[in-house]
């Protein structure tokens, strides 16, 4: 079944990062239609719609705005993250270069439906060539009435763009470090509640959302709510919990694939109908061994594990922590997993922002076992050592303010139990008694 | 005497507008000083500090957070170039491009080559992992590139600017 993409469709259309050629393939359609409706039936849509954030976590985005004070005085503030650091994940990436007013109308119309008056982007620092396309999208959309005070001529709609951009730091991403941040501080997420919702950006209520969220307000708005829960997987109707993963989404295909690229699918495809049918297999006609299904915080499948669906409760029920960002990396079968999680734990040891001692220390710690397994010098006891450190630290076990901890520990959990014998392999052969290799 | 010119002091007041703290001007601040000078020397900081209304530890504290900032002592060289050491590039060859690149620019990563002209640094996911293994030269990144490729868009960087 072939997909007609949505989020990418303007992909490739010569200058379409322009405001004009964007309007002439129905730019800003969705942004009158939304105006032509009060901020509530905004809202209401967005949440019929059942669209679930894209950043990492999930949460279902109607919902969200509807946390925000009624009545409040403002101002109120749109935080667009654009701050995309999990290794892996590159899709905020590919809207913002090649088509900056799709992003740029979500936002706008998620401003209107928020009553939001100011939206700061916080954008990575590397993404130089993002920053130079959204500008100049902005400022298109300024001269042209689009942003600015009585956007599209009404009196009563105005909102100001700004970029911000970072300075290479992955807790930026986190939407209170991104807020502290923001500020001008250190990026030290805060503990919640409150929510940013209730007190955000500058003490005021404050909407985080991320840049493939709020692209897909856009065409959520042109299409309509029926339109978007036609795409992707209903909630399982005997768990309860399950929101449903509605909606087309970005998939990210990198590591030892022979085609590593960004598609976009219905949510719900397989890990194996990925790396197959888009990333054109494995690599050196191998067999992968693991896969991380949505970013490195997520943890591994397994090759038996590949027909997991990537939608929001797929990966769970495997053991994985998430669908994430659903960025798929692929290991091929001669990769050592040592070597791959001594990557992954040094990631986290280099990201933690160091407030909270347990991460802190714990992420130190799992990055120096790693090395000295791979110094051989490692000990069958150590795996049980890094279960014990990786189990202690995060939001799951509660001992950590973010979830950046929860990131760290799941690629230890998922690799010292799926590739235990791996590791004992590893320590067997390059132990001690081997020192003089 | 003053470090920042009336150009930088500039840049940074147009900033102002924009937020409702002074203090959220700081990032970016730092960031126009850097450009400029290739490093926050502690003067600056106190200037900026001045002009945020803040005391000099707060935009220090700011500033020694994020590994991106260079004190006086450790100025950037004309192009910085960032290797990608993360598990996508690494998994295609990232850490040999960032070790050969090492070797070949006879630095380790954080320094500067004798001469002024290049930085090294290893970097963290650079989000361009379908161009793997890959690097960055100032704000824009590249891939998937050879050493002997990355040396090449290096001389060409260096060239146009
Ligand atoms: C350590 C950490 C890093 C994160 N990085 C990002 C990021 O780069 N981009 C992003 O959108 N969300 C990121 N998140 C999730 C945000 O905290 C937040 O949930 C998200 O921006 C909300 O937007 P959404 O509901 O539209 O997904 C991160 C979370 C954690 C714990
Ligand atoms: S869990 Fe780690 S990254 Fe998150 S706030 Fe605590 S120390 Fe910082
Ligand atoms: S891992 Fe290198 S760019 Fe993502």
């Amino acid at each position: 079944m072939s997909f007609e993409p949505v989020l990418l469709r303007n992909r490739g259309v010569p200058d379409v990062q322009r405001l004009e050629v964007y309007q002439q393939r129905g730019g800003y359609r969705a942004l009158e239609k939304a105006l032509r409706m009060s901020p509530a039936e905004v809202v209401q849509v967005v949440k019929d719609s059942g669209l679930r954030g894209r950043g990492g976590a999930g949460f279902p985005c109607g919902v969200k705005w509807t946390f925000l004070p009624k009545d409040h005085s403002g101002p109120i503030y749109l935080c667009v993250n654009a701050d995309e650091s999990e290794p892996g994940t590159f899709n905020n990436r590919i809207l913002m270069e090649e088509d900056p007013h799709q992003v740029l109308e979500g936002i706008t119309i998620s401003a209107y439906a928020t009553r939001a008056t100011t939206a700061y982007i916080y954008l990575r620092y590397e993404y130089g060539r993002c920053y130079r396309t959204m500008q100049r999208a902005v400022d298109e959309a300024y001269a042209a009435g689009l942003l600015g005070r009585n956007i599209l001529g009404r009196s009563d709609f105005h909102l100001d763009v700004y970029l911000h951009r970072g300075a290479g730091a992955y807790i930026c991403g986190e939407e209170t470090g991104l807020i502290e941040s923001l500020e001008g501080k250190r990026a030290w997420p805060r503990i919640k509640p409150p929510f940013p919702a209730v007190e955000g950006a500058f003490r005021k209520p404050t909407i985080v959302n991320n840049v493939e969220t709020l692209a897909c307000v856009t065409h959520i708005l042109d299409r309509g709510a029926d339109w978007f829960k036609s795409i992707g997987v209903p909630p399982d109707p005997n768990n309860p919990r399950d929101l449903g993963s509605y909606g087309p989404k970005l998939y990210c295909i990198s590591g030892h694939v022979n085609n590593p690229c960004c598609v976009e699918l219905p949510l719900g495809v397989t890990a194996r109908q990925l790396i197959e049918e888009h990333g054109g297999g494995v690599w050196k006609g191998r067999k992968a061994k693991a896969v991380v299904p949505g970013g490195i915080s997520m943890g591994f499948l397994s090759e038996s594990e590949l027909d997991t669906p990537l939608d929001f409760i797929g990966p769970t029920k495997v053991g994985c922590l998430g669908l994430g960002t659903a960025a798929v990396i692929v290991i091929d079968d001669q990769t050592s997993m040592v070597d791959v999680l001594y990557n992954s734990c040094r990631f986290f040891r280099h990201e933690s922002c160091g407030q909270c001692t347990p991460c802190r220390e714990g992420t130190e710690w799992m990055t120096k076992i790693l090395a000295r397994i791979r110094r051989g010098q490692g000990e069958l006891s150590d795996l049980d050592q890094l279960l014990e450190i990786a189990n202690g630290i995060g939001i799951t076990p509660g001992t950590t303010i973010c979830g950046l901890a929860d990131g760290a520990a799941w690629p230890v959990k998922n690799a010292l139990t799926k590739f235990r014998a791996e590791f004992e392999e590893y320590i067997r052969h390059h132990g001690r008694h081997h020192d003089q290799r | 005497m003053a470090i920042l010119t009336e150009a930088m002091r500039e840049r940074i007041r147009a900033y102002l507008p924009r937020y409702p703290s002074k203090q959220a001007v700081v990032l970016p601040a730092l960031h126009v000083v850097q450009d400029e000078l290739r490093c926050v020397p502690l003067e600056a900081v106190r200037e900026i500090a001045e002009m945020l209304d803040l005391h000099p530890a707060q935009v220090q504290d700011t500033l020694s957070f994020y590994g991106f900032f260079r004190d006086e002592k450790h100025p950037l060289g004309r192009k910085r170039v960032w290797v990608c050491r993360s598990l996508s590039c690494m998994l295609r060859g990232g850490e040999e491009l960032l070790r050969d690149l090492s070797a070949r620019l006879g630095v380790k990563p954080g320094e500067t080559t004798p001469d002024g002209r290049i930085t090294l640094e290893f970097a963290e996911c650079l989000g361009q992992c379908e161009g793997a293994p890959c690097l960055m030269i100032d704000d824009e990144v590249h891939g998937p590139l050879t050493t002997e490729q990355a040396l090449e868009l290096l001389k060409r960087a260096e060239e146009a600017s």
